[in-house]
């Protein structure tokens, strides 16, 4: 197996567009363990950890810009992520335990597609714009078209993450990330769920799909009626039908349905 | 006392924390050659043809297949059914068909996938209930691979006395090792023409078996040698005589070392589980707690050979009765054969399933009575001068009613059951809190008169003034090649410092028995109290200030001073094999464990809060390291209660990964409080009993009978998972 290690952005855009089949390799916390059990079998590999250009996590006026190769644990030390978006960083750190948090990138999380990704029902409550480089140039997608269907997401072949570009959350907004997984640590999530009250309601989950899902029907009756018990009760039912969960090794389709309930129940109960 | 009773550290400890010692995948060869297998994917069939893809360089590569064994083609246990290489029949997935050798790992694994196997599939079994009703006969006669049945008293007469009859059945599935080391073996030609075979292995003497009556040598041809362990728990008991097998024969034939060492999923797929069971109880009680008949049918899953599970049977159907008085009890058990990996020696070994079973049963008798599961207990635990099911008299050393008090108090069980009970109900608490009550044993050492096999250990001066203890029994992180040595050290009256445990080869120690059964201390041990006996009679007197001195100018005068006995069985123990009857074990430790959960009330996620756990040992030997077993062995028992679950299909494991095969991590260990009782047993090095798998028996139900006390649902099979406490709730819900 061929293994590339381009020493800048500008190399590794190049080397995707000679090798738009080589597998990129971030943390590899995703790829590695992909191909050593054989699921993914790759021709080559690209190595882009610790290409600086997108590794930063910058302020951009209204607008925080996270670059795809920082990594979890970056995140979740970093302060303009607890300032501004703290919900982020409560994510990362129930991902994995601090090996993997160390190790593991944002974007590797996002470009993974595994439906279970912790971080990627923030990025969906958060409507995060998503930049995407080839050697041809950059382009912008909106997060919520990203995921095409189960682990199928809108990039090239030949594109790289760059980085995730979402607005500020402001003072007076409430938020929650919860999440049922299998054990304490080292966790994959039986639900995730990321929950937004500011002057709208943002319900996005995981693991719930054949991908992560924002919950608009839900979303839109709570916007549109006053929140008492009996709206978060049928709040809850809605939500339940909202979510297409599944049987799978880690849980089972009615378990999940009624936890994604029980999580909202719970936010819904706490603002 | 100088050495026995005092935590002195594992003497292994410090190459292992630094990283030092050498696993056998560590172990440098040179010019060494890499292993793989190829195996059956399917669960049952005939081997059609075994395709060599001719546009492969076979010449760069060694391959065997069962032509090669030139002696007997199976692993010697108790009936020789499994053999080392397949023949013309597969029996269950993962079954090895054909070797290959290769000079790198990769050229071994390219030749691999040139070999394709074509079979006539065959009708498979995949369950108890499908081999018990005999969907395909594929074992035998019946599917039966073992059975017994254990009487006492009356149970007619017992049930008629009744107040009230309980019944109830309980289930567990299979069970992973999950060892951090997976499996691996190397075999090295020596310069004598013989072969040395090394790697993680159990039982040095039952592997050398295996190659003695398959590659036709002997022993001064061939000698097997224990490598430091990563861990066991009974999974390097019987499947290491494969392996070291499948080196052996490639080493054999290409004339190189071989190594082959598994990868995670490949362990989980092929190595042996724990066996699945499924317990049924049928109890008569009285209205005062008084238990008039214990009727139990214990069937376990045997998987495709019947390798150790007629031992596993009789162990789990010996203890399934429990450490209670009842004077009519009627034990019936079968293992069943099916097309499943074989299942095998398991820490508990058989034990954990029926107490897992027959406590939880007893919580549901307690309840139908209207009486607290410990008054229950506190009534009905046996004492001295009572009688096991099996009719045997418990003459000495029982601390099941000592263990129980003290769970009791120091958990505070009373008060805190009673007080979970009225809040059980109450619909705004998000959070449950429960209690739950285990009480268990363990047989120690082999059933019945099975030690009577006379086991040896020795003694053996060395010239720089150490002792070495000599046995060929392993230590796999238990700690026993600390425990051997301080016994040894106190027994001679020399300092532990002077005093360590020999390498095990069988070309150097002798066949000390198996390292299974919670044996090794109170067997080993109590030989080498009497080596050193025999060796304090020919050194000069140790109470001298420099004994080290003292011990090498022996040497240098005399030479090497060998001491080997061999295990004596205590005169008065008589078993029958046939009715299963008599003393099923020299002695018993005894347990009890209080679990302490805390249960989401809406997501049904269950919490370990605190354990509990009491355990006579007879002696602590060294406390520290029993309470390591005590920790260990119930951390694991929380992992099969609550999480490990092995999902086969169609006779395969789906989740062969620590990704989807979840076990506990730190972070889901409660808080330890633990108790050592100790009742001395007269036979017993210093009065020790066995401790290395009872802390597995007990905490399954503990943890299962805590869930009921917190939310009033009862799970009667393992794991008990969110999503089946959901679902229960969810029913009993509707049905109201
Ligand atoms: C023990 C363990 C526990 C874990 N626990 C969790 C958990 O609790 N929650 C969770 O969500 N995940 C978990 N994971 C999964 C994983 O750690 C995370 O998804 C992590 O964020 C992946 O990042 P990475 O940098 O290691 O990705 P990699 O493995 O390097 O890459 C993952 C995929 O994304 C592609 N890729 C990565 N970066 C880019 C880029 N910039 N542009 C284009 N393609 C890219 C790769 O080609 C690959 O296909 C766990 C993994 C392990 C091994």
């Amino acid at each position: 197996m061929e293994f590339l290690s381009p020493k800048n952005l500008n190399e590794a855009l190049k080397f995707k567009s000679e090798h738009p089949d080589f597998t990129v390799l971030a943390g590899g916390t995703d790829a590695c363990t992909l191909i050593n059990s054989g699921i993914l079998k790759s021709k080559g590999l690209i190595n882009i950890y610790g290409i600086k250009e997108i590794a930063e996590i910058k302020e951009n006026g209204d607008f925080l810009e996270i670059g795809a190769l920082a990594t979890l644990t970056q995140i979740i030390e970093n302060r303009l992520v607890s300032k501004f978006l703290p919900v982020l960083a409560m994510a990362c750190k129930t991902i994995g335990a601090r090996q993997i948090q160390n190790r593991g990138t944002i974007g590797g999380n996002v470009m993974n597609a595994s439906p279970a990704g912790d971080a990627l029902p923030v990025f969906l409550a958060y409507e995060t714009k998503m930049e995407l480089l080839s050697a041809k140039g950059s382009r912008l997608v909106l997060f919520e078209k990203f995921y095409a269907g189960y682990r199928k997401t809108a990039a090239e072949a030949d594109e790289l993450a760059a980085k995730f570009i979402i607005k500020k959350c402001d003072d007076k907004e409430r938020f929650a990330f919860m999440k049922v997984g299998t054990r304490r640590a080292q966790s994959i999530s039986k639900v995730c769920a990321c929950f937004r009250q500011s002057s709208s309601y943002k319900i996005a989950y995981g693991s719930v799909a054949p991908t992560p899902i924002r919950c608009y029907v839900t979303e839109k009756f709570l916007n549109g009626c006053k929140t008492d018990a009996f709206a978060a009760d049928e709040a809850v039912r809605l939500v339940r039908q909202e979510v297409s969960p599944m049987d799978d090794i880690r849980s089972t389709a009615n378990y999940r349905r009624h936890v994604a309930g029980v999580l909202l129940k719970r936010f819904l109960e706490s603002v | 006392m100088k050495s026995v009773g005092k935590n002195i550290p594992r003497l292994d400890g410090y190459d292992k924390v630094t990283g030092k010692v050498k696993y056998v995948d560590d172990i440098d060869i040179p010019d060494c050659w890499r292993g793989e297998v190829v195996r059956s994917d399917i669960p049952y069939g005939r081997i059609k043809k075994i395709n060599f893809d001719k546009a492969f360089d076979w010449d760069k590569v060694m391959t065997c297949t069962y032509k090669d064994i030139p002696g007997k083609n199976a692993t010697i246990f108790l009936s020789d059914d499994q053999p080392i290489l397949a023949e013309n029949l597969v029996k269950h997935v993962g079954e090895a068909i054909v070797l290959i050798a290769a000079p790198s790992a990769s050229k071994a694994l390219e030749a691999k996938k040139h070999i394709t196997i074509e079979y006539d599939t065959l009708d498979s079994v995949l369950s108890i209930e499908d081999s018990r009703k005999r969907k395909n006969v594929i074992f035998g006669k019946d599917n039966i691979q073992a059975k017994y049945k254990i009487e006492k008293g009356d149970v007619k007469k017992g049930f008629a006395e009744a107040d009230f009859i309980v019944e109830g059945e309980y289930r567990t599935g299979f069970h992973e090792h999950a060892y951090i080391e997976t499996q691996g073996m190397a075999a090295i030609p020596r310069p004598d023409g013989g072969l040395t075979v090394t790697g993680s292995l159990q039982c040095p003497y039952y592997v050398l078996k295996t190659l003695k009556s398959a590659l036709l040598l002997d022993e001064t041809k061939i000698n097997v040698v224990q490598a430091p362990m990563g861990g066991a728990f009974g999974g390097k008991e019987d499947y290491p005589s494969l392996l070291g097998m499948y080196v052996a024969l490639l080493s054999i034939k290409s004339g190189k070392p071989v190594k082959i060492i598994y990868s995670r999923d490949e362990d989980i797929v092929v190595t042996t589980k724990r066996h699945p069971s499924i317990v049924t109880h049928k109890t008569g009680v009285k209205k005062d707690g008084t238990i008039t008949a214990m009727e139990i049918d214990v069937a376990f899953e045997g998987g495709a050979y019947s390798t150790l599970s007629p031992v596993v049977l009789s162990r789990g159907v010996i203890h399934s009765a429990g450490a209670y008085k009842c004077e009519n009890t009627f034990c019936t058990a079968n293992c069943y054969a099916t097309n499943n990996v074989p299942t095998g020696a398991f820490r508990g070994f058989g034990a954990p399933q029926v107490f897992y079973a027959l406590e939880m049963h007893i919580d549901k008798v307690a309840e139908r009575i209207g009486m607290s599961p410990h008054e229950f207990r506190l009534k009905n635990c046996v004492e001295v001068g009572d009688r096991l099911s099996t009719t045997q008299l418990l003459k000495e050393s029982v601390g099941a009613k000592e263990c129980l008090e003290k769970v009791l108090s120091a958990a505070d069980f009373g008060k805190k059951w009673r007080n979970n009970l009225d809040t059980c109900a109450f619909k705004h608490l998000r959070t449950k809190k429960g209690i739950g009550l285990s009480l268990y044993m363990h047989g120690g050492a082999f059933t019945g008169s099975g030690e009577g096999m006379k086991s040896e250990a020795g003694l053996r001066l060395n010239k720089d003034g150490t002792i070495s203890v000599l046995t060929g029994c392993t230590d796999m992180g238990q700690g026993s090649h600390t425990v051997l040595p301080q016994i040894a050290a106190e027994s001679l009256g020399v300092p532990a410092a002077l005093v360590n445990t020999a390498v095990p080869d069988t070309a150097v120690v002798p066949d000390s028995g198996p390292t299974v059964a919670s044996r090794t201390t109170m067997i080993i041990g109590s030989i080498l109290v009497r080596c050193a006996e025999k060796m304090k009679k020919k050194l000069p007197d140790l109470k001298k200030r420099d004994v080290k001195e003292l011990l090498k100018t022996y040497y240098s005068e005399h030479g090497e001073l060998k001491i080997i006995e061999r295990y004596i069985l205590p005169p008065e123990i008589k078993w029958d094999q046939e009715k299963h009857c008599g003393d099923a074990y020299p002695v018993y430790s005894w347990a009890a464990d209080v679990a302490e959960v805390s249960v989401d009330a809406e997501t049904f996620e269950v919490s370990v809060d605190k354990l509990t756990v009491a355990v006579d040992v007879g002696r602590a030997v060294n406390p520290v390291l029993v309470e390591g077993q005590m920790e260990g062995g119930t951390l694991q028992a929380l992992g099969w209660a609550l999480m490990e679950d092995c999902i086969y299909k169609n006779g395969k494991p789906v989740n062969n990964r620590f990704q989807t095969y979840i076990i506990p991590t730190a972070k889901d260990a409660p808080e330890w409080k633990t108790i050592i009782v100790e009742k001395p047993f007269s036979y017993g090095p210093f009065g020790a009993k066995g401790i290395g798998e009872l802390p597995l028996d007990g905490g399954a139900p503990a943890i299962a009978n805590a869930i009921y006390n917190a939310t009033g649902l009862r799970i009667t099979s393992l794991p008990i998972t969110p999503e089946k406490l959901y679902s229960l709730y969810e029913e009993k819900n509707k049905i109201k």
